[in-house]
């Protein structure tokens, strides 16, 4: 499904991913740990394609299709989904008027009927009920004055609304007490977990694969994939460190 | 006021940031006219005043006499393509209110300005709030003067200016005047210059939606903050989309 091969890209001109190369096939769950500065986030951005995050070699493709030939909301219609590590908050702009917005011009760029503000609203409801956000902060301008908590539970409500094909989480742990933790998993799961979709986790913790079971565990270091192993090597790294394991 | 600037100038502080060229050539009458307008006490007015982009260099020039305890609200768009002021001079009897929203969007070589001058009485109040969406060459300006006199006590004024740079080469300029002579009032003012927000462009894109429509979301509420006073939602989306039509021509 998801294809990178001896990525290599550069920040600000230094060189931050160094020869990456992974493969996560369809139905799969893999989580990628690693120390700071390993190049995680850079990862989730490139695929992304943020701007000023330049690829100088290498490829990747999402279903055989060159992802760092698409712009950004193209890569998103192609079934790519981005959760942040840091949700951007958008004043003046609601989570309503937002989520219909995108999920009408990916409908339009895959040659598909918008939905109508009907049925928007009762799939915007659906997500919220099953991520337990209250439908009234979705009312609320684009993560504007949200905890956390909320901010990363809205990341998994926009995910369920986006139905995406591949989501790359980057740190969706982060910030979320033991309850929201475990809701924010099960959301994974639920949204996620079916055979013609898959995950890439990015997490610093064990803790979220306590409930996002991984199929792969990856250590990324220096810029590339250092590790490989089953769901044993994050207990691994929990329990030794970067440095003792990879 | 300005009846002894028969012909201004850009040495003129009031027209430092003006078309210098346009000024020397203009029609002193035209320079010099001010349309009259009269809140009566208690009562509450509303203005629209809308330039777009098709007229001419020219200079709209508005003087309102707000009554005791009276309301008056003034809602402007100034898209003018080329050099183009609208100024308000208000002066407020006491308890009265002036609320201003002001919106400027231009491209390529445009010139436009919101100029005011608000005098108080006691416990009179105001509250403006400009915002400025340039690109091209353009230039967005906003003078606004504050005039709280000496026996003016509990007065409450406000303005605030935002402007957006679409393109290098687009520029704005902003010039708050607080002139206060008594002792318990409250003056508040804020401007602030930049560029769309990347981060947020980024964060709409990463979920499919397109760099002109997120654009014109971002705009929008940007602008938004200039009409937040009118109460009535579908005006007040009225004004929004009329302003954002203007935004068409944008390049990004």
């Amino acid at each position: 499904m998801l294809q990178i091969e001896n990525l290599h890209a550069t920040v600000g001109g230094k060189e931050i991913l160094k020869g990456l190369t992974l493969t996560v096939s369809a139905g799969e769950v893999h989580a990628i740990m690693g120390p700071n500065g390993a190049g995680k986030s850079t990862l989730s951005y490139v695929l992304g394609g943020r701007p000023g995050y330049e690829v100088t070699q290498g490829s990747a493709t999402l279903d055989g299709q060159d992802l760092l030939a698409l712009e950004p909301h193209e890569r998103a219609a192609a079934g790519l989904f981005l959760g942040f590590q840091y949700p951007v908050e958008i004043p003046g702009v609601s989570f309503v008027q937002f989520l219909r917005e995108a999920a009408n011009a990916q409908r339009k760029q895959r040659g598909e009927e918008p939905l109508s503000g009907g049925e928007f609203l009762k799939l915007a409801k659906e997500k919220a009920a099953l991520l337990r956000l209250d439908m009234d902060m979705l009312k609320r301008p684009v993560n504007v004055g949200f905890s956390g908590g909320e901010k990363k539970r809205a990341e998994m409500v926009q995910m369920g609304i986006l139905d995406p094909s591949f989501a790359v989480l980057d740190e969706t742990d982060s910030g979320l007490d033991i309850d929201a933790l475990r809701v924010v998993g099960e959301g994974i799961n639920a949204i996620m977990r079916k055979p013609d979709k898959a995950v890439l986790l990015i997490t610093h913790y064990q803790r979220l694969l306590d409930y996002v079971k991984p199929d792969a565990v990856h250590v990324l270091a220096g810029g590339r994939i250092v590790k490989s192993g089953g769901p044993e090597l994050a207990l691994e790294l929990e329990e030794q460190g970067y440095e003792a394991v990879a | 006021m300005s009846e002894a600037l028969a012909h201004p100038t850009t040495h003129d502080e009031a027209w430092r940031y003006a078309d210098g060229d346009w000024l020397a050539k203009a029609d002193p009458v035209q320079l010099s006219h001010w349309h009259e307008h009269e809140v009566p006490a208690g009562e509450t007015e509303r203005g629209f005043a809308l330039v777009e982009p098709h007229e001419g260099s020219k200079v709209d020039r508005l003087r309102v006499h707000v009554g005791a305890h009276a309301r008056y609200e003034h809602f402007v768009i100034n898209a003018g393509a080329l050099y183009t002021r609208c100024e308000l001079d208000v002066v407020l009897e006491q308890g009265a209110h002036f609320e201003l929203g002001g919106v400027i969007l231009g491209g390529g070589e445009a010139r436009a300005e919101i100029v005011t001058r608000v005098v108080h009485a006691p416990e009179a109040t105001s509250n403006q709030v400009v915002r400025a969406v340039q690109w091209g060459r353009s230039v967005g300006n906003f003078l606004g003067r504050i005039e709280i006199p000496r026996d003016s006590q509990q007065v409450d004024a406000a303005q605030n200016f935002k402007a957006i740079l679409l393109e290098a080469g687009a520029s704005a300029n902003a010039k708050p005047e607080l002139e206060i002579y008594a002792d318990d009032v409250k003056a508040a003012h804020g401007a602030a210059i930049g560029a769309l927000d990347q981060t947020a462009a980024f964060y709409m894109a990463s979920r499919g939606i397109a760099p002109e429509a997120a654009r014109r979301l971002l705009v929008r509420a940007f602008i938004a903050d200039a009409f937040v006073s009118v109460k009535h939602e579908e005006m007040r989306d009225d004004l929004l989309e009329q302003a954002l039509h203007y935004l068409e021509g944008a390049a990004l």
